[in-house]
């Protein structure tokens, strides 16, 4: 009872962390070329919305749908929209310099407009369910899930997209702090004077790193509805939610991506206490109490922000230009 | 064209050679016209004043400004330099005043920056241990003492200057720019600094630097540009130099202004000044032990190159920045009462009793004005805190308003006008109109006429005048050497924090004001009286 309540806590706490991880992710790329964008809720919606309405329409057109092209399928279109989202707010920050702070918010109303508006055509009536693309997405890993025990289930009986949005992570960090190409990019969010008096293509590099960073948050998205949510178009408002707690966890991993992987799934820890907790203490639950579990991500961010500002350490300041547009010839 | 490159001699062409070039940023023109070469196996200095488009000129050919026109020629090649980049490729390397380095990098990290793998020596793959390698190498050449995998941000000043050249000399670099490199550094590392950039002239590389102190300037260069107003006055070998032929061609004639300069009348010691000193933020003294007396009834004018703490000295007075100990500001009002220290007082304390700082500094807007708001609330800004009401009074500051606006003349749609759609002219007439209507005791200006036209210049001199007449002591600091000795009944110099000087405005020189401003304490005793006797 014990064990299998742990376990179920365990696998719920690593889908939400996986949901909040991809966000937090495309966020952390974007920051780090100096671009704050406050749209990670919008874009994440956007990449919900364009993934389940792919595999959606696919399963419901096709009478032999295959399981690899469905999930293919939501990925790729689930980045593709969030990405567009980037790309509106790497033209209105970059190109045309416009405030950075109120892009970002702007987008995360366009972002959920867009969608609901687009959703009264998708899916008319009130239940969307893509059944087939749920299966789907949340096939395990074969043979591993089922032989090792409690190891294989501990480790191995989650499905692609968790395993990847920790290669995401991984493969993040290395570009970030190993290759030329990061080295170039933490430099624009920086100090972007410096990277393009030093030869840098300032406009590339946040152009691209903001447009893939929207792409990797949408992701986020596509997960919530497709394996989160069961597959099912609903409670869509907690996608903006997630988004949110996305932007915290970026302050939480203080710009690291590795802290990330760790940091999504302690957020899915805290933010399901107030389910599992209970049950395994033998209390009772009450909606008061659910609530004050759930406050716990955020406040576990303030307090590594207190415990960052108290240390000054500065590795672990955002990117010293965050939110500050860039043009060569200012004086 | 490489024809014309050439340089005189015909043996080698210039490793860089300037023809026509412009370059106006707005209204402000900041090169106009400038023809030079630099030529390899010399150290070249550029000198000017603040503003004359040296660091411009500069930027242009390290590829961070485009020029409007113009053409560059390097090594007798006609060249488009139109970023950083193709400078890099050029092999022209730039160390800027304010360095351009990553704080969170470390020194390596900073060097390999943005170079391609092709040319950064170390294969395709981002190797560090290969390119701490290489740095080290530089190093013992030249002598430098970086450690590669020190962060920047706890480098001293100095070591960061030595960073940014290694970065130059890394990337290839054999043609230096060094804009004003002495400016931050102590003597020591400045002799230091000189060693360094002889060794690179013996390497066969072309040395730039850029500074406006003369001593330096014949100490390290073998031959001298200078540049006035934007424009190239010249160049001279500096063997043939002095410091009073280069402090000629850097402030240039005398110009007659036909500022009015009434005889002060009623003259009352107002400010005392005593061992004044300021420490910056970077621990080191802005403004050293500054003593000297400001009178009622005058024009004190304020000269130096721009940075040499004519800013700390008006924040100081104000209550804007705290003094070091021992410092001593001591204010006698015109009705007689007691004498006030002034040190130790908020800054709106100073101004009740009649201070006001009418600080102008580049950005009009940023101190002083609230740029979105009208003529009436900016009036306001200074008055909010009167009145009993819960409600403020806008009556009042909407009458001051449109007086000054009838008064300076300026020209605005209406006094609900956001002031930032007025010309600077304009916004510098609110900003001094708005101090002057509160009957200032002591009136400070910085830079009042920075980017106005002749009319408005006058108008604000006029204004200045009618509140000597008054009985106002005013501090002026100015940049235009002939304004301050047209208008100012004593001039102080500035320089590098210091005192230099205290001249007679009536019988002062323009060379002797150029000399004091760039000459520092340890032999200036002798020149103290170069530009006429204290008044």
């Amino acid at each position: 009872m014990i064990q299998e309540n742990l376990l179920a806590w365990l696998t719920r706490s690593i889908q939400f962390g996986t949901v909040i991880m991809y966000g937090s992710l495309g966020e952390i790329l974007t920051e780090k070329s100096g671009n704050l964008n406050l749209g990670v809720p919008g874009i994440m919606y956007l990449g919900a919305f364009a993934g389940f309405a792919s595999v959606f329409t696919y399963e419901k057109n096709h009478p032999n749908p295959s399981a690899v092209v469905c999930v293919l399928l939501g990925m790729v279109f689930a980045f593709l929209a969030a990405a567009l989202g980037g790309l509106i707010y790497s033209f209105l920050t970059i190109t045309l310099r416009a405030n950075q702070n109120v892009t970002g918010l702007a987008l995360t109303t366009f972002g959920t407009g867009v969608a609901n508006f687009m959703c009264t055509f998708m899916f008319p009536g009130v239940y969307a369910k893509a059944g087939f693309a749920n299966a789907a997405f949340k096939t395990k890993i074969p043979f591993l899930s089922d032989r090792l025990g409690i190891v294989g289930q501990i480790f191995f009986s989650y499905d692609l997209l968790v395993y990847l949005a920790i290669v995401t992570a991984i493969l993040m960090h290395l570009y970030i702090s190993k290759t030329r190409s990061g080295l170039n990019l933490r430099a624009v969010g920086e100090n972007p004077a410096t990277a393009d008096a030093a030869g840098v293509n300032v406009t590339r590099h946040k152009y691209l790193a903001t447009v893939i960073g929207a792409g990797v948050s949408g992701m986020g998205g596509l997960y919530y509805v497709v394996t989160y949510n069961d597959g099912i178009w609903a409670t869509t408002d907690e996608i903006a939610a997630l988004g949110w707690l996305a932007v915290a966890l970026v302050i939480f991993t203080t710009w690291r991506p590795l802290n990330a992987i760790w940091g999504a799934y302690l957020f899915g820890t805290l933010y399901w206490l107030y389910n599992f907790l209970p049950k395994l203490l033998g209390a009772t639950n009450t909606e008061r109490t659910a609530s004050l579990y759930q406050m716990l991500p955020y406040l576990v961010t303030i307090v590594v922000l207190v415990a960052v500002s108290l240390r000054r350490r500065r590795e672990s300041q955002p990117p010293a230009s965050l939110g500050l547009p860039y043009f060569r010839e200012d004086r | 064209m490489a024809e014309k490159a050439k340089t005189d001699t015909g043996r080698k062409p210039d490793a860089i050679r300037l023809e026509g070039i412009s370059k106006s940023f707005g209204t402000i023109q900041a090169n106009r016209n400038v023809s030079m070469s630099i030529r390899r196996g010399e150290i070249l200095s550029v000198l000017g004043e603040n503003g004359s488009g040296k660091t411009t000129l500069m930027n242009i050919m390290s590829g961070i400004y485009f020029p409007d026109e113009g053409r560059i020629f390097v090594d007798g090649e006609e060249v488009t330099i139109a970023s950083p980049k193709d400078a890099f490729s050029l092999g022209i390397g730039m160390i800027h005043q304010h360095f351009k380095l990553v704080d969170v990098f470390t020194a390596a990290e900073n060097i390999v920056l943005g170079l391609p793998p092709e040319e950064s020596g170390e294969g395709k793959r981002l190797d560090m241990k290969a390119v701490s390698k290489r740095i080290r190498q530089i190093c013992d050449r030249y002598g430098f003492d970086i450690e590669p995998d020190q962060k920047v941000y706890e480098m001293t000043v100095s070591q960061k200057q030595t960073l940014e050249i290694v970065k130059v000399l890394y990337r290839g670099a054999d043609i230096l720019i060094l804009d004003e490199p002495t400016a931050v550094l102590t003597p020591q590392e400045t002799e230091k600094l000189f060693g360094v950039m002889r060794e690179m002239k013996k390497d066969g590389c072309a040395v730039v630097i850029i500074t406006h102190k003369l001593h330096e300037v014949l100490e390290i260069s073998d031959r001298v540009v200078i540049l006035r107003k934007g424009e190239y006055i010249g160049d001279i070998a500096t063997s043939d130099a002095d410091e009073l032929t280069l402090t000629e061609m850097m402030v240039g004639k005398k110009v007659a202004l036909d500022i009015e300069r009434p005889e002060p009348v009623g003259r009352k010691l107002r400010l005392a000044v005593k061992h004044l000193t300021v420490i910056g933020p970077e621990g080191l003294p802005t403004l050293k032990d500054a003593t000297f007396d400001v009178y009622g009834g005058e024009i004190l004018g304020v000269a130096g190159i721009s940075g040499c703490g004519q800013k700390e000295l008006l924040e100081a007075i104000a209550g804007l920045q705290i003094p070091a100990e021992g410092s001593s500001v001591t204010f006698y009002p015109s009705s007689g009462g007691a004498d006030s220290e002034l040190v130790g007082l908020t800054p709106r304390q100073i101004k009740e009793l009649g201070i006001h700082l009418s600080f102008v500094p580049e950005d009009r807007l940023g101190m002083g004005l609230v740029g979105s708001m009208g003529m009436t609330e900016n009036m306001m800004l200074k008055s909010y805190e009167k009145g009993k009401s819960f409600f403020t009074d806008t009556q009042a500051p909407k009458k001051l308003a449109e007086d000054v606006k009838e008064d300076l003349a300026v020209v605005t749609p209406s006094v609900s006008t956001p002031v930032r759609r007025l010309s600077g002219g304009n916004v510098q007439k609110v900003l001094v109109g708005r101090e002057i209507a509160a009957a200032p005791e002591v009136l400070m200006t910085a830079y009042a006429v920075r980017g106005l036209d002749i009319g408005t210049s006058y108008q604000i001199y006029r204004l200045l005048n009618e509140q000597k007449k008054k009985g106002v002591a005013v501090l002026y600091v100015g940049e235009d050497l002939d304004v301050l000795i047209d208008l100012c009944d004593r001039i102080l110099v500035l320089c590098a924090g210091q005192i230099t000087g205290l001249v007679n405005g009536r019988e002062a020189t323009k060379e002797g004001i150029g000399l004091l401003m760039t000459k520092l304490n340890s032999h200036d005793d002798n020149s103290r009286g170069d530009g006429g006797k204290e008044g």
